[in-house]
Formats: C-alpha cells, sequence, structure tokens
C-alpha cells in the first residue's frame, strides 16, 4: 500500500514541479504581453489639439508651452549618402531647437557624432543613449534619416499639449504581425520619458539585446517598438484634428499621384493634411525644393491666425 | 508713410494681430483657413494714387487645345484655374469643357495667330469684365493673388505689360509666353488698335516675340515684376530649375534670354511667386498643395514686402513703437 502511495505522491510532485516549470516558463516569454490598461485596442492613435482646445488654454500658458516645447533631432547619416546629410544639414535641420547627426563611420567631409558602428540598431541605441544623456532641458526627441523632410514646427503643433514626463512614441505606426512599431522613414517622435525607459531597458540584454537575436534579426525600428513594450510604452500614430496621418513614408509628388486615382475630384484635400510633419524617400534637390514650398511660397494675403509662433533659425538664407 | 494697427476682434479671440498699411485693405472673405481683414475706417494718410490690394479683377485666358484638354487643361481647370475671377480656355474647337473657338488651326506655327485672335475676342467679347487680362498655357502654373498683389499697385489705364522679361530681338525686351504674361487694360486696347491700323502685323510665328514687337511699336511699357528684394516672380521653368543651390557659373542655358541678371539659389524667387512653367497634372496639385495648403504652424514668415523693416529685425520694431506712443502688447507677443 505504501507503494501505491508513494507513486502517486511522485507522480504530484512530478506533476506539480511540470506545472511550475511551465508557468515559469511562460513568464519569461516575451510574446504575451498584458497590456495594464486593459483596453482592446488594435491601433494607437494621437491627435494634434483642436483650435478649440488650444483657446481654452490661457494666453500665458500658451506662451509657456510654446517656450518650453523643444525638439533634439537626431539624424542618423553615413559618409556613403553624403548628399543627403549635407541637405538635410542646410534645409529641416535647421529647424530642430539641437540637431545632431550620428554617423557610423567619421567623413572628412562634414562633422559628426561618429558612433564607429556598422550595425543599424547598434548604432540607434548609441544615439538614443547619446542624445538621453545630452538632453539637456529638451524634452522631445525626434529621430530620422536625412532623406527625410521633416517640418519641426508641426511637430511640435502636435506635441504641444502633450505632457513629456508620459512615455510617447510617435510616427506612422504600422503593424508587422502582432508588432505595432513606428517605421523610422518616416520619422520616430519619442518623449522624455520614454527615451528614458528605452535607455533603462538598454541594460538588460534579455528583453533588449544589443546584437540582437541573431535567429531572427529585425529591422532596427521594429527592435526599438519590442524593447519600448517591455517598458509599457507603445506605438502611436500621429494624426491632424481629421484624423489624417501626419508622418508619410513616400514624397508629397508620390502621394499626390495616388490620390489623383483615387480622389480625382478632390486631389489635394484628398491627399495630406495641412499640417504634415514628415514626407520621405526625397532626393537632395527635391528637398531643396521642399524648403521653400514650406516655408517660404505662399499666396499674399493670407493669415492663418495661429495660436503659437515660431521664429525663422538665425543665419538661415532659404527659410 | 506708413500705418500700424493692433486688432483685437471680441468675436473671434483667436483673431489678433498687428498690421501695417501703406495703403488700404478693403475687401473681406472668410474661407477654410484663412482671413482677410477688413478695415472700417480708411487710412486718411494714403496720399498716393495706388489702388487698394484686391481691386486687380483679372480675366485669365489659357492657351489650349483639344488634344490637352484631359492630360493638361483639365488639372489648370481644378487648381488656380478657381481663382480666377473670369477664366476662358481657348482652342480651335469650341466644346462643352467649355473652350472657346477661334478660327485658327492647332500647330506651333499658329500660336501667334491664335494669341491675336484670342486678344481680339477678349477685347470684342468681355473688355469691360476685367481690367488686367492674362494669358498662360496648359502648362502654367499661376498664384492669382500674388499676381493681384503687383497689380494693385499699378495703373490698368496705362499700357502697362508683365511677365518674365526676355531681352533678345526686342530692344525693350519681351515677355516669355510659358511663364504668363499680363496685359493691363490699356495695353490690350492698343494690341487690338495695333492689328486693327496695320501697324502691328504676324510678321513671326514666335507668339511671345512677335507680342513683344506689337507691345513695343504701340509703346505700352514692360514692367519689373521683381520684388523688393530683387526676386523674381514669373518663371519660365519649373522651380527646380532655379532654386537648387550653385557654386558661381556662368548663365546656364535656361536663363540666358533673362533681361535682368537672375540669381539661381534661394535668392531666385520671391515668397510670393506668380508662376512656373512646364508643370503638368501631378505639379499642378503638388503646386496647389504647397501654395495653399501645406505650411509651418505658427510660422513667422522672413519677408513681409509691404512693412517697415522685415520681421526678424525685432529691434525696429520696438523704436517704431514708441514713436507710435503705444502701451499695448509688442510684437513679442504676436
Amino acid at each position: 500500500m505504501l507503494s501505491e502511495g508513494g507513486s502517486f505522491m511522485k507522480g504530484m510532485v512530478v506533476g506539480g514541479v511540470f506545472c511550475l516549470v511551465l508557468s515559469l516558463l511562460g513568464s519569461f516569454s516575451p510574446v504575451t504581453e498584458s497590456r495594464t490598461d486593459g483596453n482592446d485596442h488594435h491601433h494607437h492613435h494621437v491627435k494634434a489639439a483642436s483650435k478649440d482646445e488650444l483657446q481654452q488654454l490661457s494666453d500665458s500658458r500658451l506662451q509657456e508651452l510654446n517656450d518650453q516645447l523643444q525638439v533634439y533631432c537626431v539624424v542618423m547619416v553615413q559618409p556613403k549618402s553624403l548628399v543627403y546629410w549635407a541637405t538635410a544639414l542646410d534645409t529641416w535641420t535647421k529647424h530642430c531647437d539641437k540637431a545632431e547627426f550620428y554617423t557610423s563611420e567619421a567623413s572628412k567631409a562634414l562633422e559628426a557624432i561618429d558612433l564607429n558602428e556598422k550595425d543599424d540598431w547598434a548604432r540607434l541605441r548609441k544615439a538614443l543613449k547619446h542624445a538621453y544623456e545630452n538632453a539637456g532641458d529638451i524634452r522631445w526627441f525626434f529621430v530620422a534619416q536625412p532623406n527625410t523632410f521633416a517640418i519641426i514646427e508641426n511637430l511640435k503643433y502636435l506635441v504641444l499639449t502633450k505632457d513629456p514626463e508620459q512615455p510617447f512614441y510617435l510616427g506612422k505606426a504600422v503593424k508587422s504581425g502582432e508588432l505595432e512599431y513606428v517605421e523610422l522613414n518616416s520619422g520616430i517622435v519619442l518623449s522624455y520619458e520614454a527615451l528614458k525607459r528605452l535607455v533603462n531597458v538598454f541594460q538588460e540584454e534579455e528583453k533588449c539585446p544589443e546584437r540582437g537575436r541573431q535567429l531572427w534579426k529585425l529591422s532596427d525600428d521594429k527592435q526599438l517598438a519590442v524593447c519600448l513594450k517591455f517598458t509599457g510604452v507603445f506605438a502611436e500614430n500621429g494624426e491632424d484634428v481629421h484624423g489624417k496621418g501626419l508622418f508619410n513614408s513616400k514624397t508629397v509628388d508620390s502621394l499626390i499621384s495616388e490620390s489623383m486615382k483615387q480622389n480625382p475630384s478632390n486631389v489635394v484635400e484628398g491627399c495630406c493634411s495641412d499640417l504634415a510633419i514628415t514626407f520621405s524617400g526625397l532626393s537632395a534637390n527635391q528637398m531643396q525644393v521642399m524648403m521653400f514650398g514650406v516655408y517660404r511660397l505662399r499666396p499674399y494675403g493670407h493669415d492663418f491666425h495661429d495660436l503659437l509662433t515660431f521664429f525663422p533659425p538665425e543665419g538661415s538664407d532659404n527659410d | 508713410n506708413g500705418l500700424c494697427f493692433y486688432c483685437e476682434s471680441k468675436t473671434e479671440p483667436s483673431f489678433k494681430d498687428f498690421i501695417c498699411v501703406d495703403g488700404h485693405f478693403s475687401t473681406s472673405s472668410n474661407t477654410k483657413h484663412f482671413y482677410y481683414f477688413e478695415f472700417l475706417e480708411a487710412s486718411q494718410k494714403s496720399s498716393s494714387a495706388e489702388n487698394p490690394p484686391n481691386s486687380a479683377r483679372i480675366l485669365c485666358w489659357i492657351m489650349t487645345g483639344p488634344r490637352n484638354l484631359e492630360s493638361r487643361t483639365k488639372h489648370v481647370k481644378q487648381t488656380w484655374g478657381k481663382h480666377c475671377h473670369h477664366i476662358l480656355y481657348m482652342s480651335s474647337v469650341k466644346t462643352d469643357f467649355p473652350t472657346v473657338e477661334l478660327n485658327v488651326s492647332e500647330g506651333r506655327e499658329n500660336l501667334y495667330w491664335k494669341t491675336i485672335r484670342a486678344l481680339q475676342y477678349i477685347h470684342q467679347h468681355h473688355q469691360d469684365q476685367a481690367n488686367w487680362f492674362l494669358k498662360a498655357d496648359d502648362d502654367t502654373f499661376v498664384v492669382i493673388e500674388n499676381l493681384q498683389y503687383i497689380l494693385s499697385k499699378l495703373d490698368p489705364e496705362k499700357p502697362l505689360y508683365l511677365g518674365r522679361r526676355f531681352k533678345p530681338f526686342i530692344s525693350q525686351g519681351y515677355m516669355s509666353g510659358g511663364a504668363g504674361y499680363v496685359l493691363s487694360k490699356e495695353a490690350l486696347r492698343r494690341f487690338v488698335e495695333g492689328f486693327q491700323t496695320g501697324q502691328c502685323t504676324h510678321f513671326s510665328t514666335i507668339e511671345d516675340m512677335a507680342l513683344g514687337k506689337c507691345m513695343e511699336t504701340m509703346k505700352v511699357e514692360p514692367v519689373d515684376t521683381r520684388d523688393v528684394k530683387g526676386r523674381q516672380t514669373f518663371h519660365a521653368f519649373p522651380l527646380d530649375h532655379y532654386v537648387i543651390r550653385q557654386l558661381p557659373r556662368p548663365r546656364p542655358w535656361h536663363m540666358i534670354y533673362d533681361y535682368y541678371e537672375p540669381n539661381e539659389g534661394p535668392n531666385c524667387c520671391s515668397d510670393f511667386i506668380v508662376s512656373f512653367h512646364y508643370i503638368y497634372a501631378v505639379q499642378q496639385y503638388v503646386l496647389e498643395y504647397f501654395t495653399y495648403h501645406l505650411r509651418p504652424y505658427g510660422y513667422s514668415y522672413r519677408f513681409w514686402p509691404d512693412e517697415i523693416v522685415e520681421r526678424d529685425d525685432l529691434k525696429h520694431w520696438d523704436d517704431t513703437e514708441e514713436e507710435l506712443g503705444r502701451t499695448e502688447k509688442t510684437v513679442k507677443d504676436r
């Protein structure tokens, strides 16, 4: 009888241990991520404030927000795309409060922070860590490649009423299987809190390895999303008050062409937001043309009565 | 020489701004995202005979043909054509587009005949509808408001002729056809008179040059349409032919004809562009997007043609404040 009870007990113990091991393994899996807020959302959006919302703020509060809002541009460059690098330097990055160029290797022609790193993801990590450590008072970070054109004023408008002490990770949000991430080529916006959490999780090799698991190599923007997810930060799509995406991975010409097919009687309205933040895949010449189109070309007599004021950068002749 | 106002609206709290004028604005219209100003009291200090802005009435006529209606002219109609007070599409065939039938065949060699017939037609049927007459091609892009701004400072009863001035062949120069040109009411009268009296003839098929010759013969004056900083407003090519930075070099082929010494790079072109040429379908909409839609929120543009000094010279603004003895908000609040 004792032997029968013994088998039973052994069975129970083995079963119990097995069960314990399984449950422990389960909680280590990076795929099962539980959302603390419990909402079932397939898509996050962050919209710019409406005119009404802004008008409810006092003048002094608005001025305060205007003055405090600064953007640190993290521009990922390489000597092989020197022309884009030089063009970004000469155009839209002049409107960043701070613009740093992070390169894979040093170039004799242009100055940058040499990360001496060939791997895209490792380079992005180093750049973001450097930006975090050198942020000063700046609380918003914008990561881009040099063939993306960004309108920083419109970026500021998008995040104006958002608290950078909260985690924000914005841009053109797309889904790849279970993972929702922000595409790098249309620009990535990170609040100070999001960047802080990211830099902290960099130290956890298990969750956020520097060299990536060699078996499955994700692109750098997907790796970023995976790491941020561990810290409870999720990708959100940046949109205007009408729900139009503000971050574009294509050129204006491309998007207009598409709109001519889809909305032939309403091409421009059906295309892109008036307050678009990024366009991508531009040639160097197209960036110079955009600079003029955005910051100079306009019809005489129109005044938009915007509630914020941004001044042109000093010492610039093309805006 | 100028009067500055600080205006606030009680009904629309976001409407508050400095406005400096050297004449007076007299129209208002609220459409979509933009506002014009309405001044109820006209400035009494304006002693010059200049017209108030927006009094220029422009009739636009587009040189086109049956072959291009679908591929080009349609897009003009849907974009900048809407900003013209009156627009006529000149062709060899009457259609429901609608197009006006000129008794002329299509083809490059008939362009000047088309122009002559078009201007005669306009003079006969439409001369009272406008005081300025803009000719454009079906691949020209025009910003009518910026043309209006230039015309508002000119007298349409004078014989005047505007566009992208070229220097060869005609001693006073002539205006590029593709960049679009404008005749004042008096200039149009003189053109028609020239052909009636035989002073002007169809001596060449090169439309823009030949018209320029008629203008010279009839003593119509070419106008310098560059802005106060010497930057061009009418353009015979798309923007990328001018605005891209270049190392100093001899004049490229496409600027050989320019009457005034052109600049290359960001100083080529005025902020208040009037025209570009060789603009096809997609680009018409792209330019419309850049001109009327895409903008940097809250941006305080550097260039203002009418203000006492430019925007980024705030010191002068403060001095003016003291002169005018104003105690209200300073320009920093703008």
